[in-house]
Order: C-alpha cells, then sequence, then structure tokens
C-alpha cells in the first residue's frame, strides 16, 4: 500500500486489518505488524502497559506466530468445528499524528462476532492502532484492542478482535 | 424423577472405587445436593485478605448459591457474612468489591450494621416499639458464616454447622499454601489486580480433575505448546530463550517425565503432583532473588523452598494452587454443566518485580478465555459432557494405576504422577460428603 500518512491510506489499512483476519489471510495479516510489535488487550480499566498486569492478550510477534500456526494444526481440538469471525467497524478516527516519527494513532469503535458450532458470540469495544509509517509502508507497532466487558466471565474466544 | 435426594445408597452406587457413574457430571438433582451437601459442609475458599486491606474493604463472592461478604472490620479481622440486608433480604452490598465505610447500610430501608454484622440502626425505631423486635431473626443483625479460617491471607468458610475442623480438613494439605507464601522474602502475599474470569460450559468435576490429570497435556496441548517448541526450535542457537516459551515447552514433556513427578493425596479430597519436580522446575534462574531469599531464610531454607516446585494443589473442591508460579485458579459451580474459573496472579510482596511478570504471563498463557492452552481443555470436558450422554456405557474409567491397597495405605500418600489416584481420592470424599448422615 502506498501511503505516506494521507488520511485516507491510514483508515483504509485499518479496515484492510480487520478484513484479513474475517478472511482468514493470516499470514498477511501477521506481516502488517511490525517485529516489535504489541497485540494487547488489557484486562482491566486504565490498565498500564508492561507486565505488572496480566491481559487477555498481551501478544509479541512470536506469540502471533505460535497462534497462527496452531490454527493450521489438525490437532487444535477447540477447531475441530472452525470459528469464523466478523468485525464491523466504525469509521475510524486519526486521534494523534507525529509526522516527524511517521506515527499515527486511530481509534476505531467495533463489533466483533465469533462463530463456531452453532453458537455465535457478540463483543465490542475500541480498537487503538498506532501505526508506523516507513518507506512507504504501514505497520502496526500496537494494536490495543479495549473491550467492553473485559472484566466479565467470558467464553472461549479463539481468533483475533 | 431419578430420587437421589433421599436415597444415600443410590448415591453410594455411583462411586466404585475405580469408576464413576456419568450420573455425578450430568445429572441437575446431583448437582444441586453437590451445593447443599458437599460444597457447604466442605471449606471453600472466598477470597486473599490483600484484596480487603483496609477496614470496610469488602469483596462478595458466590459460594453455593450463597451470596457472601468478605469484609475487613476496624479491628483488623476479616469476617465472611451472608450478603444479604436481615430485614427484607435485599443484598446488603451490590457485586463486586469496595469500600463500604464506617457501616453497611442497605439501599432499600437504610438498616444499617457495623462492620461485625451487627445490626446498629433502623429508621424510625419507635415503630418497632412494642412488637418483640428484639426476638425476631432481623434483630441479630447479618448472618455469619458458619465457621471462618484466615490461613495465611487464604479466608475460607465451611457454611454448614457442622463439619471437619480447618485443621482436620486440610491436614498437611497446607504446605502448599505455606510453599507459596513462603516464596515472598516477607512471607506475604497479594493478590495483583483483576482475575481472568473464564466461563466453562463443563461440570466444575471435570476442571479439578484435570489439575491433576498428568496423561493429558502431551494430548491436548500438542497444538499450542507442541507449536511452541517448532517454532522455537528454528531459532538460531544462541536466541535467549522468552519467558513464554520456558513456559510452554515443559507443557509438551512426556509421559515418563509426568510419571516421574509423583503425587501425592491427602484425606478429603486434596492433592498435589509435582512431588519430586514439575513443569516449573526448569524456570530460569533469578539471582537477584535467590540472594534476597537466602539472606532472609537462609541458604537451607530458601533452597527447600525454591527447591519444591509443585504443580497443582487441589483444595477439594473449591481451590487449586500453583506456588511455584504464584497463581490460584477458584472454581464456582453455576449449574451442573456450568462453571466459572477465576485465575488470580498472585505477587510475592518483597521480590523483584520479574516474579510477577512471571506469574501474570504464565496466567494469561494458560488460564485466560483468549488462552491456546485453555480453549483445548475446554473443548476437552465439553466433548465429556456432551459424550456422556451415549448409552450403554455409563461409567467413566478412574482404574489407572488402581489398587485395593491404596484404600488401606492410610490417608496421606504418594504414588506415580501419572495415576488416577487423585480423582479416586476426590471421589471417595465426594460420596462421604454426599451421603453424610444417611441411613440406607
Amino acid at each position: 500500500m502506498d501511503v505516506s500518512g494521507d488520511d485516507r491510506a491510514l483508515i483504509e489499512f485499518v479496515y484492510h486489518e480487520a478484513r484479513l483476519i474475517d478472511e482468514k489471510r493470516f499470514e498477511e495479516w501477521y506481516d502488517l505488524y511490525a517485529d516489535d510489535c504489541r497485540y494487547w488487550m488489557p484486562l482491566m480499566r486504565d490498565q498500564p502497559p508492561g507486565a505488572g498486569h496480566t491481559s487477555l492478550f498481551d501478544e509479541d510477534k512470536l506469540l502471533l506466530k505460535i497462534r497462527i500456526e496452531r490454527l493450521r494444526n489438525p490437532k487444535s481440538y477447540s477447531q475441530a468445528f472452525p470459528s469464523w469471525c466478523q468485525h464491523i467497524l466504525q469509521a475510524p478516527s486519526i486521534e494523534r499524528r507525529e509526522m516527524h516519527l511517521g506515527m499515527f494513532v486511530l481509534r476505531t469503535p467495533f463489533l466483533y462476532a465469533e462463530y463456531q458450532q452453532d453458537q455465535q458470540e457478540i463483543y465490542c469495544g475500541v480498537a487503538w492502532h498506532h501505526l508506523r509509517t516507513a518507506a512507504g509502508r504501514i505497520l502496526i507497532a500496537v494494536k490495543k484492542i479495549e473491550l467492553l466487558n473485559r472484566e466479565a466471565a467470558l467464553p472461549s474466544l479463539q481468533l483475533f478482535p | 424423577m431419578t430420587g437421589y435426594r433421599h436415597s444415600p445408597a443410590a448415591i453410594r452406587a455411583l462411586v466404585r472405587d475405580d469408576a464413576v457413574h456419568r450420573d455425578v457430571y450430568t445429572n441437575p438433582e446431583l448437582f444441586d445436593l453437590e451445593m447443599e451437601r458437599l460444597w457447604r459442609s466442605a471449606w471453600t475458599y472466598v477470597g486473599h485478605d490483600s484484596q480487603v486491606p483496609n477496614p470496610g474493604d469488602f469483596h462478595t463472592v458466590n459460594i453455593a448459591g450463597q451470596p457472601l461478604l468478605m469484609l475487613r472490620g476496624h479491628d483488623g479481622a476479616v469476617r465472611v457474612l451472608l450478603n444479604r440486608c436481615a430485614h427484607k433480604g435485599s443484598k446488603i452490598v451490590g457485586a463486586g468489591s469496595g469500600n463500604c465505610g464506617k457501616l453497611l447500610r442497605c439501599s432499600y430501608h437504610g438498616w444499617t450494621y457495623t462492620l461485625d454484622g451487627a445490626l446498629r440502626t433502623v429508621p424510625v425505631k419507635s415503630g418497632y416499639a412494642d412488637t418483640r423486635f428484639a426476638e425476631s431473626e432481623a434483630s441479630r443483625g447479618l448472618t455469619s458464616a458458619a465457621a471462618i479460617a484466615n490461613y495465611r491471607g487464604f479466608v475460607f468458610v465451611r457454611l454448614s454447622q457442622s463439619g471437619a475442623s480447618f485443621a482436620e480438613y486440610f491436614g498437611d494439605s497446607l504446605g502448599s499454601i505455606d510453599n507459596l507464601a513462603d516464596r515472598s522474602p516477607m512471607g506475604r502475599l497479594e493478590v495483583a489486580g483483576a482475575p481472568l474470569r473464564y466461563m466453562h460450559n463443563s461440570n466444575w468435576k471435570m476442571f479439578v480433575e484435570n489439575l491433576n490429570d498428568t496423561m493429558h497435556p502431551m494430548v491436548a496441548h500438542e497444538s499450542s505448546a507442541g507449536t511452541a517448541r517448532e517454532l522455537w526450535q528454528t531459532q538460531p542457537p544462541e536466541t535467549p530463550m522468552p519467558m513464554v516459551i520456558e513456559q510452554f515447552l515443559p507443557f509438551v514433556s512426556n509421559y515418563d517425565f509426568f510419571d516421574k513427578m509423583g503425587v501425592k493425596i491427602y484425606d478429603h479430597g486434596h492433592s498435589y503432583t509435582g512431588v519430586n519436580f514439575s513443569i516449573h522446575s526448569s524456570y530460569s534462574a533469578i539471582p537477584e532473588y535467590a540472594a534476597q531469599m537466602e539472606a532472609v531464610y537462609g541458604a537451607e531454607r530458601a533452597r527447600a523452598i525454591l527447591g519444591d516446585s509443585r504443580h497443582n494443589t487441589v483444595y477439594y473442591p473449591s481451590l487449586t494452587v500453583k506456588g511455584a508460579i504464584q497463581t490460584i485458579r477458584v472454581v464456582r459451580p453455576i449449574a451442573v454443566d456450568r462453571t466459572l474459573i477465576e485465575s488470580f496472579t498472585l505477587r510475592l510482596v518483597g521480590a523483584p518485580p520479574v516474579l510477577l511478570e512471571r506469574s501474570a504471563t504464565y496466567n494469561r498463557l494458560i488460564n485466560a478465555s483468549t488462552s491456546v492452552v485453555g480453549h483445548d481443555d475446554l473443548y476437552c470436558y465439553r466433548a465429556i459432557q456432551e459424550g456422556l450422554a451415549g448409552n450403554g456405557n455409563e461409567w467413566v474409567n478412574l482404574q489407572r494405576n488402581y489398587s485395593d491397597s491404596e484404600k488401606e495405605q492410610g490417608k496421606e500418600a504418594t504414588y506415580n504422577g501419572t495415576s488416577e489416584v487423585s480423582m479416586r481420592g476426590q471421589f471417595r470424599a465426594w460420596a462421604a460428603a454426599m451421603t453424610a448422615g444417611g441411613a440406607t
């Protein structure tokens, strides 16, 4: 994607990221993440980043890779009936621009449905994309997902909000 | 109508020495009886006293259908009260945690209680002037749990009036809580923030049994821990091992490893695996922490504490403890096929922050509703829950390494780690509690 930080490209990127998950194009999805990325879903409200508290997701690129590889493993029994998901995104807003660093922060309220074997769970929340632009590419430095019901007793959540 | 309630003999027939009938996992009447007879006569875990550090702090839970309130008084003592106004029965504080101030006050008619549960004021008390109010249940204030114990910060209750004392009930199994608390250079633990709350659509006993089921990890977790191992093997040889890899790899240890780990069982259904070593034994050293522990405890005792690397301890039926990684999992049955598992991260007070990082990381990797390990465990529990409906074989086999002598060997003994002896011990305790007082 050819970009230099223009708004349309940043917003399209967020839509594109969700679409790759929904279509299970995980290799392409993985490539959207920077090598030092974080895919983070905190457990508490106002939880500071870092290891001082547990989270629902706090994945570096290695953990994302493990998840993607596992989903392809025929011995992933919890995927005997494959899960499918669908993101419904509100238009992302650009919340912060640090042009000199090529860093942008986008806020995207979302609905996320995950479906498996006659059961559909619907989650909602706000996703924060910390995007880094360099050499004509956009990469995800941090995707922080604030689930509305993050403290609730939740069933298995197996894909990627 | 199966009629278990009035037939101890029918309940007794569900539990053989080496097998149990499927009804123990699927029958709603037995679930209700479990709550009444097993859970209320057992010592069940309420919470950790670090969740209520200051006077007026409260924490609400529901155990065996009972709304409870753990509360720190002005005297510093932690009490457990029924969360039910003495007047018309409203919960006196809503769900969750908080601070109630100097008094508990009901949101409906404003009756107030001191922090020990005694009734303090009733608006327009003159309305009760000639009513024999002093003889009423209401005048006695909030009901206390029948028995409460605070063991090194872990608060337990027994809800029924009669039953074993705390010391009798847990015996030497308390060594796992000791080992966990002793791992703090100050001998103190704190709950670090919110628990992971994972709803299981399966019977509570499947989860409890699984904690000391050492024949499943290499099968059920091959796709997760095995994938982690494969990816790790493609890294250049000099790559430092990330914490997550260090924590995943032992899950796919072989049968011999888990067998030699050993399992110890106690009376009343308690047990722990990892008598000799465990999946937590080979974590990288933290020299700063080891030095700190030696300075506090002396070299020999510090080595003994840190060398005792237990796998899972089951405090039957409500609590499971992982001392070596400082996480606990609390079992809250909701229905015969519905169980909430709450997993808490504990901070070793005074220890370096990397210990908390280890604990928080492990808790997320293994116990979250987003965990690739948890997904496969729950898949298996659910598969059992549905598979048990099949007629033709109504028995769940628990025969691995069974021997008639295990019932005679006394209440406390160690066995090979892959034995199903911990499950048989749980069901002996189950049958005893479920038929207590029954004549036929």
